[in-house]
């Protein structure tokens, strides 16, 4: 089968504006995460990772499309793979998308045009020359890695060369009630993992990985391989046992033509919900990971929705480079009942092989195999 | 791609019809949506009351599916991780946006705000028959006839899949269609060749 390379990367959240500056800020611990005052947001005081300034493109765009904008432009600017080539696909995930428009504008069917995720994918694209129609996914906490995974398989389906993988979301009143009505948000710092844990931080961003068969624009790692899976079991609460999730993981290993004991590194959802961080651990241990490294990026960018997956994956590919695991921000005390090795401080070790995985609402798993050359 | 898959069945809903395999099986007189759907389902005489909690894009695609599979269909040919989902619409969640965000103004309902994600629909369909397989959820402006096949043929072809339903299910506000596809390997009676054009014309309810 093609094998599917990274050629280029870019993070823009509250962090920095590129992904070097944004893993050189994690190795220092910096979170996003900081106590936001009431208001348009949300009538009472809450923790989050939101951008005070972001990139601007221009006035015709929100804020959700200048973050794409942002995050694409600078991938492509370290990058010698071009929009305008009939091989270059697009593809972007996001959950919500513009929804924020609904909260400022009466509905009409002009208003519902602007919000559709096809209004903002032809003004991105547009934006930078791309000559394909845009591939949207929009599959709840999954969506980055599977964008990642489509990217991947358009490639090796033989249609497209190089693909630009961009997801991004931002949060607003839409988002945060929501999550508040589940009781699902922490009034602190989210607790990945721990004893302690009591629910997500939400958080903004945009991130970009640029996919490539072209073994000369190679980076030094490829994607092994990738898979979703469904537990068919509850739409807003994760599987009691974590067999889909495992089922995604095994077929991934398999793809890659991995075993379990060759993997380095797991990035995980981690994102300190009680239920979610509970059935990770039993599909790691199901998967036979138990004792590989594992942290969540949770306490530094708050959950970034459509763009998650992208963000870890991102700074999963730093790790490698560097051979560096980031900790993870808030867990002290084990708070699953499943043995997991959750990474707690700096760790430096060779990485050839991770694993980064999510689920979300829906039901919906996804795993994906990252392989140094 | 040159495709050797099948589409076994097909179901499409629009302007108050019910369509399986391009023939009327049921036609609505109730004009709103939500009427036409609960008149579909006891038409039909499903028993499963988590219907009555889904949104308009939970019920419409959850009837196609329920209709998709009848007759023909065994599930026990495959395993669950077998079977899969990958589906698409224009409009994403946005007819359950509009509605949740009414909530908020007073009090935010947990029971919409789960609905405003596209893919809770391929949530309730696995639910109902117990697919764990590959799920996938694309928004795009139509019905990009030529994505699905590609990407289906992509996941059968590597037998990632064995058994796949896919195509649109969208709603917003009084405008809503659904076109669901059951894609296998084997061919069946009544069965077409799983290819763009045969998407395009049963979506469109055209003979051939």
């Amino acid at each position: 089968m093609t094998a599917v390379y990274i050629h280029a990367d870019n993070i823009v959240s509250p962090l920095g504006f590129t992904a070097d500056e944004n893993f050189r800020q994690l190795v220092r611990s910096v979170s996003g995460i900081k106590q936001r005052p009431g208001g348009t947001i949300s009538p009472e005081p809450f923790q989050a990772s939101l951008f005070d300034d972001i990139p601007q493109a221009g006035e015709q765009y929100t804020r959700f499309e200048n973050l794409l904008i942002a995050s694409i432009g600078d991938a492509l600017r370290e990058s010698r793979v071009s929009p305008a080539d009939p091989r270059t696909a697009l593809i972007l995930s996001t959950t919500k998308g513009n929804i924020s428009l609904l909260e400022t504008e009466p509905f009409s069917s002009s208003l519902a045009d602007r919000v559709s995720l096809h209004t903002s994918a032809r003004l991105v694209a547009e934006h930078f020359g791309f000559v394909n129609k845009p591939v949207i996914v929009s599959n709840a906490c999954i969506s980055g890695i599977l964008a990642l995974l489509t990217g991947m398989r358009l490639i090796q389906s033989g249609q497209y060369d190089h693909a630009v993988v961009a997801g991004a979301d931002v949060i607003t009143r839409f988002v945060l009630s929501g999550f508040q009505s589940f009781q699902a948000v922490s009034s602190s710092v989210c607790k990945p993992f721990d004893a302690a844990r009591d629910g997500i931080n939400l958080g903004e961003g945009a991130a970009t990985i640029i996919l490539t068969s072209d073994k000369q624009y190679a980076s030094g790692i490829r994607l092994g391989g990738g898979a979703t899976s469904n537990d068919a079991n509850h739409i807003s609460g994760p599987s009691r046992t974590g067999e889909e999730l495992n089922l995604g993981i095994g077929r991934s290993l398999r793809e890659a033509g991995l075993s379990a004991g060759e993997i380095d590194f797991i990035s995980a959802h981690g994102t300190a919900t009680l239920y979610n961080d509970e059935m990770e651990a039993k599909a790691i241990n199901l998967a036979g990971l138990q004792t590989v490294p594992v942290n969540s990026l949770k306490g530094y960018y708050g959950h970034t929705l459509g763009a998650a997956g992208l963000i870890e994956s991102v700074i999963t590919l730093r790790s490698m480079k560097e051979n560096t695991i980031i900790p993870t921000l808030g867990f002290s005390t084990m708070g699953v009942t499943q043995p997991v090795n959750v990474c707690s401080s700096l760790l430096q070790q060779d990485i050839r092989h991770s694993l980064k995985t999510a689920s979300g609402f829906g039901g919906c798993n996804a795993a994906m195999v990252f392989s140094k050359e | 791609m040159s495709s050797a898959y099948y589409i076994s069945s097909s179901c499409v809903i629009s302007d108050r019809v019910i369509y399986r395999n391009g023939l009327p099986v049921f036609s609505g007189e109730e004009s709103p949506l939500p009427d036409l759907l609960i008149s579909a389902y006891r038409h039909f005489g499903y028993q499963y009351l988590k219907f009555f909690k889904m949104d308009n894009l939970g019920k419409l695609g959850w009837l196609a599916a329920e209709i998709l599979l009848s007759g023909g269909f065994d599930k026990n040919r495959y395993r669950p991780e077998e079977v899969g989902l990958v589906l698409s619409n224009a409009h994403a969640s946005l007819d359950t946006d509009t509605r949740y965000y009414e909530t908020v103004k007073d009090i935010p309902s947990p029971a919409l705000f789960v609905y405003t994600l596209p893919n809770i629909v391929i949530g309730e369909i696995s639910i109902r028959h117990g697919f764990k397989g590959e799920n996938a959820f694309f928004v795009s402006e139509s019905f990009d006839a030529g994505f699905i096949e590609h990407y289906v043929t992509r996941l059968v072809n590597n037998d990632i899949l064995q058994a796949c339903i896919c195509g649109w299910v969208d709603v917003l506000g009084d405008r809503y269609k659904a076109a669901l596809f059951l894609v296998e390997k084997e061919k069946r009676e009544n069965s077409v060749t799983f290819t763009a054009k045969n998407l395009n014309n049963l979506y469109a309810l055209q003979n051939g």
